[in-house]
């Protein structure tokens, strides 16, 4: 009966076949390990916030005479409405540890490396746009650090020789960030970029599903093939790594669950303080700090005591990061088996990245501006001498099938 | 089971710290113990509230019955004492004068005390409310040391009575005596503070009330999906 | 043979013709989409002149006016100030005002303003648009021994002087703007306009 059915469907759809390309017959490394969880994990939450972000819209209003108080009668008036927007709110947060462990994974095990330019390169533009949409977003409550977070990052815009504040004049469509402003996010926050993630994450998943995984000995599995031409160190997605990434969801979900329960605003890291004051274009808070999974840029830009300039080393921070897979020179791609010379650099540029997060949630004085400094030419150093010291690199000699550890 | 979560949290965030060091100016700020279990405290503080505050401030974002619900009080209680004649049980708690003619009183519109709560935090509210001192350069008589020139008066002279600042030393002593000794007008505050604080977030109640039957479920569900993942791996190695 | 050749030149032609038309076709479809993002009508009617009573405006002190959606402040110069003004240049990056548009020309002196004790300003950093702080006190621990009053912007740490002028080694590039005001009699200021005539 089953069969029959699946069988009339597969003569109109590829049904069976999609089953069997992404999942029972996708043949994925038996050594993935800790850090493989993240990228169903980033899956997880991005359906959770598309379903939370829904139900929000129902009773938000994109005004700003009402956006304030529309968001506070979520948190009061509305069943379980405090639930959904904590969701939505903590769901913001764990997506950007969730992406930047994922993409920690990818610098570790070269993951970006030949054949999976393409793979790290979607993943990129995903980063982006997550970025593009978080700050989106974050402007919608119309607190006092939506609207100056807003004014400063449009601001960036205005940096640019020539047309800049043409640019920013035309993303504000005010003269000031205004409901007109307010109005626009909502629509690029709530359907554009979404469905530009969505795009962006189809096209992730089959450029890596084209080349197939790579794992944490950095071992092309499609080398060694058995009789039958499946990847002898391969096993089958489904069940496999469906059960085990089950355990990780839930352990996930676990601590999502501590801090969304017990501390939502995660002491005003996840909700800042001031955000619970209206928006007041006449006065700009004391201490202005970007949500914390921009604030590694946002110390880059700070540190250079140019317009133009802070601007584009920010905007070369993460430019850099698409060049990756053209800049490693070295023909190794685990950690396990890199040289002493990778392992340094990488070694201080996450240590860079760390300390400029951090500096960039504190108040601007001469000291913090010098280290942010440092830590930045040590970001920029990470990339731009990495042909030389990749290549001169004295890597170890990779296995030939992949170890379990 | 909450103590032993907010160690953990406590630990994580003592990085922040200085964050909350800088909102009030460098002034040391007293934390206040809150419990929202706590209802007779919850009342208290409603009454403070809806007393001295609520004639300038509103929290309009705050129903009446739902406090009355939340506070452990009666509707027809909440409508006999903590109420205006003219409003309804369903309203939220607004006050009659307009936003102009407040600014032309007090330099400021009062702030709206909703969410006052958790944009202030609540060891502000409660130093700020006890760090009010005289001082003659200000049209209200009084200035306070976590908000230079705020243009609120101090409501609550009668009850604390008024201090003054020792500009050396930054100690605040008494000029006046208030009607409440020390200890009961920091309780008055401390109720008041703890009030605020769940005007802030009522729904806190309810989070806390859920969050360990999600917590449970989610330990129960680990104990079947973990053995489910052992039981298909057995075989990898 | 000269069939095929000749066929595909035509094929090449008619596809660029097709592309090329059918390009400024859809380049056209996205100019009105484009537009509609640009100021509305209501949004450039918003800018009317602002009338300001400074009658009770005390020495040192500083207020602040909404004008089109931004802050604009007025405040009060002492005579001390506006000598510290002078004593300041070579820690200043445009201490003369040079750059164009950052003020009216009626207010490209010394201390940018029409009349010496009474300021005007747009109180928008002009780095990326946060409002600075005014820190009127001398040498405040924060800000350093030098310090002889100004405005500090809480988001990136750049400095500015009591006319509005922009400190060397700060990310802002410009002085702070100078609106188009002009007095109305003694203790009145429009703000947003030039005087009639003089602009």
């Amino acid at each position: 009966m089953f069969a029959s059915l699946m069988g009339w469907v597969d003569a109109r759809f590829p049904a069976t076949k999609m089953w069997e390309d992404h999942l029972s017959k996708y043949y994925a490394p038996k050594n993935f390990n800790f850090w493989y969880f993240f990228g169903s994990l980033a899956m997880l939450v991005l359906v959770l916030q598309i379903v939370t972000g829904i139900f929000l819209t129902m009773n938000y209003k994109p005004d700003a005479a009402l956006a304030f108080a529309s968001v506070e009668y979520i948190m009061r008036d509305v069943e379980w409405g405090w639930l959904i927007r904590y969701l939505h709110s903590t769901g913001a947060s764990a997506f950007f540890i969730v992406i930047y462990l994922h993409m920690f994974r990818g610098l570790i095990y070269g993951s970006y490396k030949q054949p999976r330019e393409l793979v790290w390169l979607f993943g990129m533009f995903l980063y982006m746009a997550l970025m593009a949409e978080a700050f989106l977003g974050y402007l919608l409550p119309w607190g006092q650090m939506s609207f100056w977070g807003a004014q400063v990052i449009i601001s960036l815009f205005g940096a640019l020789p020539f047309i800049g504040e043409e640019l920013a004049l035309w993303i504000r469509g005010d003269f000031v960030v205004a409901d007109a402003t307010l109005n626009r996010f909502f629509a690029f926050h709530v359907i554009a970029v979404p469905l530009v993630i969505l795009g962006l994450v189809v096209a992730h998943i089959i450029a890596l599903h084209e080349v197939g995984s790579n794992n944490p000995d950095g071992v092309e599995i499609k080398k060694n093939k058995d009789a039958n031409g499946i990847p002898i160190d391969g096993i089958p997605f489904h069940p496999y790594y469906s059960v085990k990434d089950i355990v990780g969801v839930v352990v996930f979900l676990f601590i999502f669950a501590l801090i969304l329960f017990y501390a939502p605003e995660f002491d005003g890291w996840f909700l800042e303080k001031d955000n619970f004051v209206p928006a007041d274009p006449l006065k700009t808070p004391e201490h202005i700090v970007p949500l914390w999974y921009f604030t590694p840029f946002y110390a880059i830009l700070r540190a250079v005591p140019d317009k133009l300039m802070g601007v584009m080393a920010m905007g070369g921070a993460q430019g850099l990061l698409f060049l990756l897979p053209w800049l490693d020179r070295s023909p190794v791609k685990s950690w396990r088996y890199r040289g002493p010379y990778f392992r340094v650099a990488l070694t201080l540029f996450i240590i860079s990245f760390l300390a400029l997060g951090y500096l960039g949630t504190q108040p601007a004085t001469t000291l913090y501006t010098n280290l942010a400094r440092v830590f930045s030419i040590i970001y920029f150093a990470f990339f731009i001498l990495m042909p030389f010291y990749t290549s001169i690199d004295k890597d170890k000699p990779v296995p030939e099938r992949v170890t379990m550890k | 089971m909450r103590t032993l979560i907010s160690a953990l949290f406590i630990g994580l965030m003592s990085l922040t710290s200085i964050q909350a060091m800088a909102a009030s100016g460098g002034v040391h700020l007293d934390p206040v113990e809150l419990d929202l279990s706590d209802k007779a405290s919850l009342q208290r503080g409603a009454k403070t509230f809806v007393n001295y505050c609520l004639s300038c401030h509103q929290a309009s974002f705050m129903r009446y019955n739902r406090m009355a619900k939340d506070i452990g009080l009666t509707d027809a209680q909440v409508k006999e004492n903590l109420m205006f004649a003219s409003d309804k049980i369903g309203d939220t708690m607004t006050v009659a004068m307009r936003a102009e003619d407040a600014k032309k009183w007090f330099g400021v519109t009062p702030p709206d005390l909703s969410v006052i709560s958790r944009a202030r935090g609540t060891a502000w509210l409660n130093t700020y409310m006890r760090s009010f001192y005289l001082d003659d350069e200000k049209t209200t008589g009084t200035n306070n040391t976590v908000f230079k020139d705020v243009g609120m008066p101090h409501v609550l002279w009668q009850q604390q009575g008024y201090l003054s600042h020792d500009e050396e030393t930054g100690h605040l002593e008494h000029a006046t005596e208030g009607e409440l000794s020390n200890y009961d007008y920091n309780v008055m505050i401390a109720d008041l503070v703890n009030f605020l604080a769940y005007v802030g977030e009522p729904s806190k109640i309810q989070r806390l009330e859920l969050a360990k039957w999600v917590l449970l479920y989610l330990f129960l569900l680990f104990l079947v999906v973990y053995p489910m993942k052992k039981a298909f791996w057995k075989d990898i190695h | 043979m000269s069939n095929t050749v000749d066929n595909s030149k035509r094929r090449f032609l008619t596809t660029a013709a097709s592309v090329v038309v059918g390009g400024a076709g859809a380049a056209a479809v996205a100019v009105p989409f484009v537009s509609s993002m640009l100021p509305s009508a209501k949004a450039q009617a918003a800018g009317a002149p602002v009338e300001v009573d400074i009658s009770k405006l005390e020495v040192g002190q500083l207020m602040t006016i909404e004008w089109r959606g931004k802050p604009v402040w007025v405040y009060r110069r002492s005579p001390e100030v506006l000598e510290n003004l002078a004593s300041q240049d070579d820690v200043l990056r445009d201490p003369e005002s040079d750059v164009i548009g950052q003020q009216p020309d009626y207010c490209k002196n010394e201390g940018r303003s029409i009349r010496e004790d009474l300021m005007v300003l747009v109180g928008i950093c002009t780095h990326l648009g946060c409002s600075p702080t005014y820190r009127p006190e001398l040498a405040p621990e924060d800000l350093g021994s030098n310090w002889k009053g100004g405005f500090f912007c809480p988001c990136h740490g750049s400095k500015f002087d009591l006319a509005g002028r922009v400190f060397k080694g700060v990310p802002a590039p410009i002085n702070l703007v100078v609106p188009p005001y002009y007095f109305q009699g003694d203790s009145r200021i429009i703000i947003g306009e030039d005087a009639q005539g003089a602009a």
